[in-house]
Order: C-alpha cells, then sequence, then structure tokens
C-alpha cells in the first residue's frame, strides 16, 4: 500500500486479497469486535439513548434544511471574532487556499490534528507539492504516515496494524521525519506511546503553524470544537501562531445546546467512552492565549450537491463516530482500504459516491459492498438509513452504461414473473431435467456462486405444483385457533 | 378470517418444502390457508440490485392478488421485509417523480397485511406452542432482515423452544450476517464466503445437527456451503433447514431429510 487512492481497483478486487491475509482478519476482527461490545456498554448505560440518537438527526435535518443560513451566520461570528472564513467549493480550491496560507507565514511545517476533511481532499500531499511538511500527530496518523501507508478506519487509522508492525515502523522510519525511536524500542504499549510522545514532542514545541478540522462548528458564537483522546489536538490547536481549520460545511449546529446532545452521542459511539478526554473549543482569536491568527476553510467538494438529493442527503448528518465500521461483517473481512477513500466501511460506501461520483471502478462498485443487513443503521448515533442509501445509489449505478447484461437479466425475471404460467412452465421444465444440473459452473455469476457454494438441487416439483396436485382441503374447516 | 400464503419465488422454485410446511402447519392449527396462484415474486432482486423501475408491476401484482384477504402469511423474513420496508419508499419515489399516487396506494393496501409466518402464529394465532416435535439438537440463525427490519425479536426462538424433543443450542454471533445479501453473494463472492464460512464455524462449534433459520435465501447460501463442506468430512454433516419444516413436523408425521 502506499499513499495514494488514484487507480483503486474496484471493491470486490480488493477486498479478495483483503479477505485471504490471515493476519489483516486476526488484527481486524479482533480490533472491531472489541469495541462493538464496549460501545453497546457505553450506550447500555443510558436510558435515553432512542431519544438522544432521535434528538440528533432532527437537530442535524434541522440545521442541513436552514444551513445556508447558519453558514452565514457562522461566518458572521467567526470574523468578529477576529478569525477569518474562506469558502472553498472543492479540494482544489480548499488546498490552494491553505497552501498560501501557510506561504504567507514563510513556515514549511504544519502540524496537524487528525481531521478527516484534509484527508478527502488530499492536503498533505498538495502541501509537499509546494514544499511544506505536514506532520500528523494523532498517534495512529503517525504510524500511517510513518509507514508511508494509507488509512483504514475513521478512529483508528492504523487499525491494520498490530504491535509487532508498529514498532517496526518506528524503528525504521521515525528518524527519516525528526527524532529517532529509542534504542532497543519494545513493542510493549507504554513504549510506542512514549516513543511517539518524544517524537512528537519536538514538532509540537517548534511548529509556528497548525491545521485542523473540527468536529462541530457553532452558528451562534463562531465557535470550533475539536474532541480526541490523546492530547495532541490540544497542542496543535493553542500552541501555533497560525491556526488554519478546514471544515466540511455539514459541521455547523446553531446553538450551544445543540451540542449537548452531540457530545453525549459522539464519545459513546466512537470509542465507548461516557465523554472523550480532551474536548477543545475556541472563538476566533484571544488576546495573549492561543494562535493569533485563525481562519476557517469551509469546504463543499460535493455536500452542496449531495445535500440536493432527497435520499442521499442524510449520510450528511454523519459525525464520523465510526460506529458504523466496527460493526459491519463487510469492512470486518474486507478492511478499509478495499474502500478506496479516506471514509471506509458502511459510511463510505455511501458518502464517497456522493462526493466524488460513480465514474471510476471503486466508486462505481462502493453502493454494492454491503449484503444490507442493516447492522449500521441499527447503531448510527444520527440514525443514517446507510441500507435505503446504499439502494438508492445502486438505482444510479445501474443507469450507467455497463449493465446491459444484467438489465436484461432482470427485465427477463420480471417478465416471468408477471406470467405466472410461464413461470410455472419453467419450473416444470427445471425440475424434469434436474438430474442433470451441474453443482459448479464454470462462468459469470453462477461461477462467484459455485467457486465456495454448490447450487442448490431443484425439487422434483415446484410448490405451486405441489399445491395443484397434492394439496386437499382440510376435511372440516375447524374455527381457528385463540 | 380469509389467509392467503405468499409462498415466495425461491420456495417456490427451488426450495419447495417450506412452504408445504407451511401449509400442514397452519392448517393443523385450525387456519384454512389460500394460495392465489397468481402470485410470484415481491421483486426483492431487483429492487436491491438497483432495478426499483422493474419492481413496479410486481407491487401491483401483489396488491392484485392478494385483494380481499385478511392476511398474508410467508415463510420468508427478507420478503416480508421487503413489502413492508421498501413497497411504501417505491409509492413515495413514483409520487416524486410525478406519476401520481397510483402505486403508494397499492404499496399501501397491500404491506399491513403482510405477516412473516412467526409475526402470525405469535401475534395473530397467539400460539407458541404449535405441538411440534423434532428430536434434534438445533441452533438459530436469526436472518438480517427478521432480526433488524421486521424486529422478529424472540418469535422465532419463543416457538422453537416449545417443541418437543428439540435441544436448542445457542449460536455464537447470531446476530451477524451471514454473507448472503441477494446479489451480493456474487458481486462480492469472497468476503460473502467469508461471512458464510465464519457463520457456519460458528453453528458447528454448537455441537447441532441442524442450523434453523426463517429465511430460506440465507439457507440457501448455507446450505450450499455445507454441502460443499460436508463431502470429505469425518464429523457428523450439520444441515440448514427452515424453522417452517420444524414447526410442521409431528410424532406421527416426522420431519425427513430428503
Ligand atoms: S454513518 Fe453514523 S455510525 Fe457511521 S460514522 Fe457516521 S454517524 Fe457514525
Amino acid at each position: 500500500m502506499s499513499g495514494t487512492y488514484l487507480g483503486m481497483p474496484a471493491f470486490p478486487q480488493a477486498a479478495k486479497a483483503a479477505t485471504r491475509d490471515t493476519r489483516l482478519r486476526a488484527n481486524l476482527r479482533h480490533a472491531t469486535h472489541t469495541i462493538r461490545d464496549k460501545r453497546a456498554r457505553a450506550v447500555g448505560e443510558l436510558d435515553d439513548w432512542a431519544v438522544l440518537r432521535e434528538a440528533g438527526k432532527r437537530i442535524k435535518d434541522r440545521t442541513l434544511r436552514h444551513l445556508d443560513t447558519y453558514l452565514l451566520q457562522l461566518e458572521e461570528h467567526v470574523t468578529a471574532a477576529g478569525g477569518t472564513v474562506h469558502w472553498a467549493a472543492d479540494a482544489a480550491e480548499a488546498n490552494r487556499i491553505v497552501a498560501d496560507l501557510v506561504q504567507a507565514t514563510g513556515e514549511t511545517e504544519v502540524v496537524k490534528v487528525k481531521s478527516m476533511a484534509t484527508q478527502e481532499i488530499g492536503l498533505n500531499e498538495a502541501l509537499a507539492a509546494e514544499g511544506i511538511t505536514a506532520y500528523e500527530t494523532d498517534l495512529a496518523e503517525l504510524i500511517v504516515q510513518l509507514g508511508d501507508d494509507l488509512p483504514s478506519h475513521i478512529l483508528v487509522p492504523a487499525i491494520h496494524r498490530n504491535r509487532g508492525e508498529i514498532r517496526d515502523i518506528f524503528a525504521e522510519k521515525m528518524a527519516r521525519w525528526g527524532r529517532p525511536a529509542p534504542e532497543g524500542l519494545t513493542d510493549r504499549p507504554a513504549d510506542l506511546a512514549e516513543a511517539a510522545r518524544l517524537h512528537l514532542r519536538e514538532k509540537f514545541l517548534r511548529a509556528k503553524v497548525g491545521v485542523s478540522g473540527a468536529n462541530f462548528m457553532i452558528a451562534e458564537t463562531g465557535t470550533l470544537v475539536v474532541v480526541e483522546s490523546e492530547g495532541n489536538g490540544r497542542m496543535c490547536l493553542t500552541l501555533p501562531e497560525t491556526l488554519i481549520s478546514v471544515v466540511g460545511i455539514e459541521k455547523v449546529l446553531p446553538t450551544w445546546q445543540d451540542l449537548e446532545v452531540f457530545l453525549q452521542l459522539l464519545p459513546r459511539s466512537s470509542t465507548a467512552e461516557r465523554m472523550n478526554p480532551y474536548t477543545t473549543m475556541w472563538t476566533g482569536t484571544s488576546e495573549g492565549d492561543g494562535p493569533r491568527d485563525f481562519h476557517l476553510v469551509l469546504l463543499d467538494n460535493g455536500r452542496t450537491d449531495t445535500l440536493a438529493d432527497e435520499v442521499g442527503r442524510q449520510v450528511l448528518r454523519c459525525i464520523r463516530c465510526s460506529a458504523c465500521l466496527n460493526v459491519c461483517p463487510v469492512y470486518e473481512r474486507a478492511g478499509g482500504h478495499a474502500y478506496g477513500s479516506p471514509y471506509p466501511g458502511p459510511i463510505g460506501a455511501v458518502l464517497t459516491p456522493q462526493l466524488r461520483g460513480t465514474t471510476s471502478a471503486v466508486d462505481a462498485s462502493l453502493p454494492f459492498a454491503s449484503s444490507l443487513c442493516g447492522a449500521c443503521y441499527e447503531v448510527c448515533p444520527v440514525a443514517i438509513d446507510i441500507p435505503e442509501v446504499l439502494v438508492h445509489l445502486r438505482e444510479q449505478v445501474a443507469g450507467q452504461p455497463g449493465h446491459r447484461a444484467e438489465r436484461a437479466a432482470m427485465q427477463a425475471a420480471t417478465w416471468l414473473f408477471e406470467h405466472p404460467a410461464a413461470l410455472a412452465a419453467a419450473e416444470r421444465a427445471a425440475s424434469a431435467t434436474r438430474a442433470l444440473h451441474p453443482r459448479r459452473l464454470p462462468l459469470g455469476p453462477a461461477k462467484a456462486w459455485t467457486e465456495t457454494r454448490d447450487l442448490p438441487q431443484l425439487p422434483a416439483e415446484s410448490f405451486r405444483s405441489w399445491w395443484q396436485h397434492h394439496h386437499t382441503e382440510p376435511p372440516t374447516p375447524p374455527e381457528p385457533t385463540s | 378470517m380469509r389467509v392467503a400464503l405468499f409462498a415466495t419465488c425461491v420456495n417456490d422454485a427451488v426450495l419447495p418444502r417450506a412452504a408445504i410446511a407451511t401449509v400442514r402447519l397452519l392448517e393443523r392449527l385450525g387456519v384454512r390457508v389460500d394460495f392465489p396462484e397468481q402470485q410470484s415474486c415481491c421483486g426483492q432482486p431487483q429492487f436491491n440490485t438497483g432495478y426499483r423501475h422493474l419492481t413496479e408491476p410486481l407491487v401491483r401484482r401483489m396488491e392484485r392478488v392478494f385483494d380481499g384477504y385478511d392476511h398474508v402469511v410467508t415463510p420468508s423474513g427478507s420478503c416480508a421485509a421487503m413489502v413492508r420496508d421498501n413497497y411504501p419508499r417505491i409509492g413515495a419515489k413514483a409520487q416524486a417523480e410525478g406519476r401520481g399516487d397510483e402505486l403508494a396506494r397499492a404499496a399501501q393496501a397491500v404491506t399491513p397485511r403482510l405477516l412473516e409466518l412467526t409475526e402470525f402464529l405469535v401475534d395473530v394465532l397467539g400460539v407458541t406452542d404449535v405441538g411440534a416435535y423434532f428430536p434434534h439438537k438445533v441452533t438459530y440463525h436469526p436472518s438480517c432482515h427478521g432480526l433488524r427490519m421486521l424486529g422478529l425479536g424472540t418469535r422465532p426462538l419463543g416457538l422453537l423452544r416449545a417443541v418437543k424433543g428439540l435441544e436448542l443450542a445457542e449460536l455464537p454471533g447470531a446476530e451477524e450476517c451471514c454473507g448472503f445479501g441477494g446479489t451480493f453473494a456474487v458481486k462480492n463472492p469472497d468476503v460473502s464466503a467469508a461471512m458464510g464460512a465464519d457463520k457456519i464455524a460458528n453453528a458447528r462449534s454448537t455441537g447441532a445437527e441442524v442450523l434453523c433459520g426463517a429465511d430460506n435465501s440465507c439457507l440457501l447460501h448455507l446450505q450450499g456451503m455445507l454441502r460443499r463442506q460436508n463431502s470429505g468430512r469425518q464429523d457428523a454433516p450439520l444441515r440448514a433447514v427452515h424453522l417452517a419444516e420444524i414447526l410442521a413436523a409431528t410424532e406421527t408425521t416426522p420431519w425427513s431429510p430428503a
């Protein structure tokens, strides 16, 4: 895996390799099952979880309905508090704005708080092209960056790595980026954390520019909110002189009171904690405290188009908790890289095709990367009906070129189901020749089925035929029970 | 009470035993069942693969065929969920596309009367002990549509617990999907097979002889894997059996494997 999503194969091909990688499967199984059980306990503690979830859903829906109003309110209040607001229609524009802002400071390094939005736009690569080095400071992001790897989980980007692999990456790669790993580094979690701490401390103390995203933005005051567990975020948000936050437009909330709901929903769904260890909130700039310069880059990058889709827009409620990944049986076996974007798992399968469209092979395959089991919908703290959106997107993909054979087969099936007499005849013919039917087939969907599964042996007669020939009315219809 | 059976296309053409068992079970419980022969398929394969428009004639057919019945009973959780969850959506989308409310009304007419078998038994007939006899060790896989979309809850296990002679073994990871997922099974065969293999390993770990489910599409996939695995295995074979077959079995008309 090298650090790019370009030219990713379609999901089934990428997943094929992952299902055979026993170490990856074991890492993922262990990690997702541990966190899913913990989440269930954390959520189970609250009697009013269902009500909170409904509130979260409704607050987001109401905000999205009036998104323009709240964004303008936000801009007004951020500006009044000494910040500068920039509007970016797409990834290229956002990257350009950030690069220009960094260059204006004369710096060539930035420290970063873990941020999905900056991964989505490929900010680190764009900055590197301008001679600016971005240092990831979240532990798991650091592992991914040092390993020249790609994240495979929203919350735990290096979930596909185990302790031994992390030790090796630190020992080999830290020196190239800064302070080397201590001699004789072991794979004990405390040692690994200490190595990361020493390596990162140097960067925190030196950096003049910080780059972040945000979990929430409060329109009524212009306040940004970042929740995290490691304290690296607090460092990046308070120590540098300049802070640049790149945030998707859907992250706005009208009021502080709304935030109350999400500060309960997010940590329990995400890390299975009652409360996350660090919550950093800032409003513009403050004299003698924190960054002197604050820039907010509001990112669209496909969100307005998504908002226009009546079924698809619900994905904009997402608070990136990753609960849906942790319960997803497909994610658990395919791994995060197969999804070809920084958004893996069920949310990626419905978000990426809306943000990027469905023209590339991987994006067109994402809506089909699900058995529609519904486990994601069940745990989603803002009740995004992911299976509903998947099917909705499948319709869009099925309408694209390249589905002639499938469409013809589906049309033939509907025709047959519309003509029960023909259906009965087909059933009779199939049953009559059943002794000749093979259990394995060499081509197409039948091959995909029979590689691991026998085809069913057809019955001697269909139910329809049994009903006509063998079913006899019960002699005296007795009174129904109950 | 006029009751119709919706057999489903898979049960009709491929796995008729579940539908036959449903008829026998309901008649044993004193319910007169009709099988309107103009019925076919609920449209789930087309809908879930992205061909919503091709399901529309089938929505109308379901409404026509089952008009006048108080209850339409189906031994398939996923087909019941298709009708109850997705028919209203198909109607609403047609309306949003400016095609009037004809489909929405057809959907509305059939949706509330369609019940999955265990719902009909427990909620309408009010029985959990159906007088069945099945002297085997059984583990139960609650397929996703029954579990999460219909919310069947304890109904299937309650029915199984009341079966005479039946030893129920708890299935580890019961709530996890078996990997069938309709066309998912062929569009993503590797992940589907990996999920199925885990489901079967869990079922085997219980020592059960029978892996029971209330959805034959899932059982088709699992039985296909089992048959492939069973050839060449030394230990006792495990087989997938529909819940209706277990509930239909009695001491006088016992279940038989083939
Ligand atoms: S879709 Fe729901 S469960 Fe998944 S990351 Fe977003 S908020 Fe969390």
